[in-house]
């Protein structure tokens, strides 16, 4: 029961301060609303969630994820699954925040192909992508992630697992397990779909220290995690100069269209970037003004970008943090 | 669970080694709801403790951004005259007592400041004891909301974090505003105090304790103060601090952790 845009309550604005709409949205609502009509009626499977798969390009779907915390209505769909189908195969890349996200996307998948699943692929540790990973393994899937993500999962598996489950009620949460990778890319890995070729990329410590992205060479779509964020306000749980310094990189791949880990299911390349890089900038900015003026970490919160200028969604519950975070990083340089 | 684990150990100790732990009173039972009556009795005995919130000024944030980096400010006003120590405690904590200091001759006279990042396991009070020259004990309270940072990977690069283990700056900041008799130190090592209770990833076991157990920071010689530290300070140790104001304040470190390593740091010759 996923509304694409429900989320959308607040636009962001851009740098300048004019509102703006996010292109790709604009163009979705007025290119695809026929195709997402009928996958609205997709699939229903007893126990499972419906799970609405939005057509982004050529056998490339996205279920997009609310701008929420974790609720036991929204049973941990934050942030955007894809499903990438090839001759042979199909790749799912993130699967939700819970077992029960997981097995609402096995039946989207399978209403829209009789491939089977053969990759799930996690983009980086946050249990809103890798907690719908527990149904996959009754397939023949193999699960791909950086070759950091084990041992990060690991580290916070008992946290994690804690959180979640009191935010997610019993009932969401049952059958959540933490599933780590079982092929690692250490730097880049190809995967052969049939007649279609996924290459992953494992990058440095950015968003988090086991970011991996996506690139589907057939229709030059690069699938980003939760290094992109629209809308939702970005969240820092790695380095702000690297993933700063990432952007730089990225915004030079020759990509057609991104998709965020959250935002709308599609977006203009690399237009896309510039709210969150803006974002990223003032955050950091900030805090070096703060540290450079002999401030503390508990100044800088009180003073870097308070008012939430350009309306990102979930400010409150993630700014402050992001402020600490960047400010433990960068009072080292 | 493993906090009561702890907290039980400890409580056995001081049940069977008074000598050792300076019990003045048999100590009360542990009660997991309230462990300060027991904490009170192992650190000060049957002393009488003022609870003031206006001679001494506690700051720390009600609900904590991060329970792994709780930012936590206590001001000593120049009302209190001369001090020996500042204790901080979080009383759920499986050891709570976050740091001791203790203050030598250039650690200063008018309004004093000790400023220092902790680990939060659970919502707890939060206590700064400040014992006075004259031995008068004064005690600020706040309650935090923040829990899960003890066992928290608050690293966000692990591999980044031991490959800088032991880098320390000491820095001597500006003179305080209105109080040019004092100026503003900092001191920060990179360690990843491992508190006993994170996994190792890649074994499943939990990581032995390895964190920064003791810091003396002197200016031109002359101590600052001698600090005790346990498992509650956030990695990355982080104190600043006031001290006396002198024609040379270079200021000079001495940091040693659970592994036996030390690591020494001195500021710029004349300030910042």
């Amino acid at each position: 029961m996923v509304e694409p845009f429900a989320q959308g309550r607040t636009k962001p604005r851009n740098p300048l301060g004019g509102r703006m709409t996010p292109p790709s949205r604009r163009a979705f609502l007025t290119g695809c609303s026929a195709a997402m009509t009928m996958w609205n009626t997709a699939t229903r499977a007893a126990g499972s969630p419906s799970l609405t798969l939005v057509p982004v390009a050529e056998g490339l779907f996205v279920s997009p994820g609310r701008h929420e915390l974790f609720t036991p209505q929204n049973r941990g769909h934050i942030s955007n699954i894809t499903v990438i189908i090839g001759d042979e195969s199909v790749a799912v890349v993130d699967t939700g925040g819970s077992a029960a996200i997981g097995r609402g996307l096995i039946e989207a998948v399978k209403a829209v192909t009789d491939r089977p699943i053969g990759y799930v692929i996690n983009t980086h540790m946050h249990p809103d992508h890798v907690f719908g990973n527990a149904p996959l393994t009754d397939g023949k899937a193999e699960f791909v992630g950086h070759a950091k993500l084990p041992r990060a999962l690991a580290a916070r598996a008992e946290r994690y697992l804690t959180a979640n489950r009191d935010s997610l009620g019993p009932v969401a949460f049952e059958g959540t397990r933490i599933i780590p990778p079982t092929r690692l890319v250490a730097d880049t890995l190809q995967i052969d779909l049939g007649g279609r070729t996924l290459r992953l990329d494992a990058r440095k410590t950015a968003h988090t220290d086991n970011d991996l992205t996506v690139w589907d060479e057939k229709t030059k779509t690069l699938i980003l995690g939760d290094l992109l964020f629209a809308g939702h306000v970005p969240t820092l749980d790695g380095s702000i100069k690297g993933w700063l310094a990432l952007l730089d990189v990225l915004e030079r791949e020759p990509a057609a269209r991104a998709i965020p880990g959250h935002g709308p299911p599609v977006m203009a390349w690399p237009e896309a970037l510039a709210a969150e890089r803006s974002y990223l900038i003032a955050v950091a900015e900030g805090v070096r003004q703060t540290i450079k003026s002999g401030g503390t970490l508990s100044d800088a919160v009180a003073t870097v970008a308070p008012a939430n200028p350009d309306g990102w969604l979930l400010f409150d519950d993630f700014h402050a943090r992001n402020v600490s975070a960047a400010f433990a990083e960068l009072e080292w340089e | 669970m493993k906090m009561f684990a702890t907290a039980v150990v400890l409580a056995t100790l001081a049940a069977t080694a008074p000598a050792l732990s300076q019990v003045a009173s048999a100590p009360s039972a542990l009660d997991e709801n309230n462990p300060w009556p027991a904490l009170k009795a192992d650190l000060f005995g049957d002393r009488t403790i003022i609870q003031t919130n206006d001679l001494v000024t506690l700051e720390a944030p009600g609900r904590a951004e991060d329970a792994a980096i709780v930012p936590v400010t206590v001001k000593i006003p120049a009302s209190v005259g001369p001090i020996k120590s500042l204790t901080i405690v979080v009383d759920k904590n499986p050891a709570p007592i976050a740091a001791t200091f203790t203050f030598g001759p250039a650690a200063g006279a008018g309004d004093r400041m000790i400023s220092t990042r902790l680990r939060f396991d659970a919502y707890s009070d939060l206590r700064a004891i400040v014992e006075t020259a004259d031995g008068s004990l004064l005690m600020a309270t706040r309650f935090v909301k923040a829990a899960g940072g003890c066992s928290a990977p608050n690293l966000k690069d692990a591999d980044e974090a031991l490959a800088n283990l032991g880098r320390t700056q000491v820095r001597s900041l500006a003179a305080v505003d209105g109080a040019p008799e004092n100026r503003i130190g900092l001191v920060m090592v990179r360690h990843p105090n491992y508190s006993g209770m994170q996994i190792n990833q890649e074994t499943g076991y939990y990581i032995p304790a390895k964190y920064v157990t003791a810091m003396d920071v002197s200016r031109g010689g002359v101590r600052v103060f001698k600090l005790d530290a346990g498992i509650s300070l956030s990695a990355d140790p982080n104190i600043r601090f006031t001290f006396a104001n002198a024609t040379d304040s270079q200021l000079a470190v001495s940091i040693g952790d659970s592994d036996g390593n030390v690591f020494t740091a001195q500021s710029a010759p004349s300030g910042s």
